[in-house]
């Protein structure tokens, strides 16, 4: 994904839409729906200010930066909003375990709600943010990040929920943060705010997808006011058209946590006579037509409005809707034995054999 | 006696107009008569036009089913809004976002008298956020006392566990007395807390302009020496009962489109068409797919507010035949205020001094009204704004076809002729016969409907939950007035809830049903 061309360096109350929009797109089906982290950054950057967006090398080497990501379920999340206060709690328990200052903090995944909310955080703390991330888009488990692929120290992981309750664990293995930090924001009432992989600034240096925020306004500025936003992505993201037609099926169940289906979509147009499968576990994680894949995890599947370029998300997604399914490929990091091995087909049950999206048959 | 004959009536910005159908639809009466500024005159001379013109068949009418748009024009134009003060219980959460606080400042102005977000609410599985603050409910009230019309009161997770809400109710009848009208967002909408905050809030700032509409129906119903049944038409395109109306005049925002929709279909028998319906006040773009109104996949905006209705999918735009038309003849300025019910006197054609929509089609000869001429001096600036007018249809087209040039179009409402023939986007564009009042003929073709909606785990409890929710939401069709030999579940929508350690989702059932007989 060579997107970012010239880096942002702050983000005002007029930057949130662009980014929103880029941050559903990299969502890629899940991360939860933007619509109500645009309100509370707004909200947040008209009254704390603007956030300033640094490079990892222009911080001072030894201080904290703190990953935050929101954990639990977006339709709680959007009926319980969050307190205000959450971050500055994070940050305090931070700075006590690790007896360091906090000198940034970071999205761990900048797709979806996730990649907006820090920039709320960044204001009301007053603190820069960084201009990447850990995923490059969205990923369903805390372990499925650039920092767990490079082996970085990930405990202890800290958690705060909107009364103020602080859990600091130091789970045994990733998948034991998975299930440990999941028990906490259950207890939480269903969602939580979560700190992990805090590092310094040096020790995250090369181990991060570089520019995201960046690519994901930019994402966002390039749509606005364009006449063909669909083409518009497709040279931006080098991404490839897998179908434009109307989404004709969707099947959607809640299984072990996870919003499990698919959604079909019958071409239209040009497209007539195709069917495109996507496969989904919270995020789009695999194209198939007539058995064939045609794109696969961790390469991003989007599917777009046809018309404005916009993400549908999982849960947004309806039967007739006009849309186009697009893919392009992920960081090369992903595409490393170690990337595949965490979040390639495999590590999500697909029996298949990861193929790049620019190399797969059309 | 045979109550087998019902008005439709539909009472817009501009016009109120009436038909009277017969059991196999057929239309026995129209009219069409200026709104005006006493709803009642309006109401009262289209209800004896059509009652002098089906004779001594008027003891034969059992129901009127009306429509109208006065709670989406008071929001779009913010006026005659009830004065609301809105209190959010579930504190500290959602502490980040005061209600009110993402509206566009004019609407925000017109309806907030204070807000406040005070302990209480609950968690998905029903335990307390926190105890609610009775204390900080009172001395809150007593505050906003003076200056309140209406309390909309919204807590965390109310649907599913809505006690706070009506505790609260309780505590305001205490403290402002039974006439303070309070809107509950449990009754209101679903999951997804701003949108349903804003839906109720919007809802009690409309009790007054609505009560006001049935009130004045009730009356000229009476003056007509009439004992007939009143239903309100909604915005799935559905009919709902007078008492539920009153508790929910949000409901009615969508009818009219709705209406005009269904009674678009039901005259040209077209299934699969745009429709477009240009009021006096705003116009509106739809779609009809299989014969009913295509709908929303996510909540409605409304007067630039989120909420989570689903209502016909529509674009909505502040321009009609009253629309009024200032600025210069190079840079004319298209609305977003009417003259509403006021084309006669204030437009041009009828000798006033207020340019209109309607002025510029009278001059380019698509439409015939009026008194007088217009003057020549006002005819480039009428002409130029027509031409961005057309800009702006076209626009407005491609959006709601989404680019499907192929569709035909219908035009229909009193200032159809706003739409070419030629627009560009479409088919053909179709006028049809009696289009002027599709609105009235939709509010009496229309079905009754109830609703249920609910958070179902899914185990073994799961089949009999959904049961009893499509029993309710036929029960409540019922009560409406729906037959009970006819009434079916027309709509079941489940969404998932993620990440909760029982599989969760929050289920919306929908019954309708046609009229019984009286």
């Amino acid at each position: 994904m060579a997107v970012s061309q010239s880096a942002i360096t702050q983000i005002t109350q007029d930057d949130v839409e662009d980014l929103a929009f880029g941050c559903a797109l990299l969502g890629t089906g899940g991360g939860g729906s933007v619509g109500g982290a645009i309100l509370e950054t707004r909200s947040a950057i008209r009254k704390f200010g603007s956030v300033d967006v640094l490079q990892l090398k222009d911080l001072p080497a030894n201080g904290l930066v703190m990953p935050i990501c929101g954990i639990g379920a977006p339709t709680i999340s959007f009926e319980m909003l969050n307190n205000g206060g959450e971050a500055q709690l994070l940050r305090r328990e931070v700075e006590r375990v690790f007896n360091k200052p906090v000198v940034a903090i970071m999205a761990s995944e900048i797709g979806g709600s996730n990649g907006v909310e820090p920039v709320m955080w960044a204001s009301r703390l007053g603190l820069p943010i960084v201009d990447a991330d850990t995923m490059g888009r969205a990923f369903p488990e805390v372990q499925m990040g650039s920092f767990f692929v490079r082996g970085l120290p990930l405990t202890p992981i800290i958690l705060v929920d909107f009364q103020g309750n602080v859990a600091t664990i130091t789970p045994t293995s990733g998948a034991s943060a998975e299930s440990e930090s999941r028990a906490f924001t259950i207890a939480a009432g269903g969602v939580a705010l979560m700190a992990d992989y805090i590092n310094p600034a040096t020790t995250m240096i090369g181990n991060v997808i570089d520019g995201s925020l960046s690519t994901a306004i930019e994402i966002g500025r390039a749509v606005r006011g364009s006449t063909d936003p669909i083409k518009k992505l497709r040279t931006l993201l080098g991404a490839q058209t897998l179908i434009t037609g109307k989404i004709s099926e969707i099947k959607r169940r809640t299984d072990a946590g996870f919003v499990r289906g698919s959604v079909t979509i019958r071409g239209t147009g040009t497209d007539a006579g195709r069917e495109l499968r996507i496969e989904i576990q919270n995020e789009n994680l695999i194209a198939t037509e007539n058995g064939r894949v045609l794109a696969s995890v961790p390469d991003l599947i989007s599917v777009l409005d046809t018309q404005t370029g916009a993400a549908i998300s999982t849960e947004e997604a309806k039967y007739a809707m006009r849309v186009t399914a697009m893919a392009w490929p992920c960081d090369p990091l992903w595409r490393t034995a170690q990337g595949l091995k965490t979040v390639g087909p495999r590590a999500f049950g697909y029996d298949i054999e990861y193929v790049p999206v620019e190399n797969s048959p059309r | 006696m045979k109550l087998d004959l019902r008005v439709g009536m539909d009472v817009g910005g501009t016009n109120t107009d009436a038909v009277v159908l017969d059991a196999n639809n057929r239309i026995l009466a129209r009219t069409k008569q200026a709104t005006t500024a006493d709803v009642r005159l309006g109401m009262k001379a289209a209800l004896s036009n059509v009652i002098s013109s089906i004779g001594q068949d008027a003891n034969r009418i059992g129901r009127i089913m009306l429509g109208t748009t006065h709670a989406t024009n008071a929001i779009l134009e913010r006026r005659s809004l009830g004065q609301v003060a809105a209190i959010r219980l579930g504190a500290p959460a959602s502490l980040s976002l005061q209600p009110m606080e993402s509206w566009p400042n004019d609407l925000r102005e017109a309806v907030c008298v204070e807000t406040c977000i005070l302990r209480g609410g609950h968690y998905v599985d029903g335990r307390r956020i926190s105890l609610l603050d009775e204390d900080g409910i009172r001395k809150f009230l007593i505050g906003v006392a003076k200056d309140v019309d209406a309390v909309a009161i919204t807590s965390i997770f109310s649907p599913t566990s809505p006690q706070d809400e009506l505790r609260t109710h309780e505590i305001v009848k205490e403290v402002l007395g039974s006439n303070v009208a309070v809107s509950l967002s449990h009754e209101i909408g679903s999951l997804g807390l701003l949108e349903r905050e804003n839906a109720t809030i919007l809802n009690a700032a409309l009790f007054g302009v609505v009560g006001q509409v049935i009130t004045a129906m009730q009356d000229v119903i009476d003056g007509a020496g009439l004992a007939v049944e009143m239903l309100l038409a909604q915005n799935d395109g559905t009919l709902m009962a007078l008492d539920f109306a009153k508790r929910f005049p949000i409901l009615t925002i969508g009818s009219g489109p709705a209406n005009s929709l269904r009674g678009a279909a039901f005259l040209t028998g077209l299934s699969n068409t745009i429709v477009v319906d240009v009021g006096g006040t705003s116009t509106d773009f739809g779609v009809l797919v299989n014969g009913y109104p295509r709908e929303s996949a996510a909540g409605v905006e409304i007067g630039g507010v989120r909420t989570n209705f689903r209502m016909p999918d529509l674009l909505s735009v502040a321009i009609g035949g009253g629309t009024i038309i200032s600025g210069s003849a190079e840079q004319p300025i298209v609305g977003p205020k009417s003259v509403g019910y006021r084309l006669d006197p204030d437009a041009l054609v009828f000798g006033g001094i207020t340019a209109t929509l309607s002025d510029a089609l009278v001059v380019e000869g698509r439409f015939e009204l009026g008194t007088h001429n217009v003057q020549t001096s006002e005819l480039a600036r009428l002409k130029s704004a027509l031409r961005n007018v057309n800009e702006f249809i076209a626009d407005a087209i491609d959006q709601v076809t989404l680019g499907n040039t192929h569709l035909p179009l219908v035009a229909v409402g009193g200032a159809a002729s706003l739409i070419p023939d030629d627009i560009k986007g479409v088919s053909r564009v179709i006028y049809p016969e009696n289009g002027d009042v599709a609105n009235a003929i939709g509010a009496a073709i229309a079905w009754v409907s109830g609703h249920w909606q609910g958070v179902v785990q899914i185990d073994d409890g799961f089949n009999t939950a959904v049961a009893n929710g499509r029993t309710m939401a036929c029960n409540r069709a019922i009560e409406a007035g729906a037959d009970p030999q006819l009434v079916e579940v027309i709509e079941q929508i489940e969404t998932p809830l993620s990440y909760l350690v029982t599989p969760t989702v929050h289920l919306i059932i929908k019954a309708a049903g046609p009229l019984n007989h009286l």
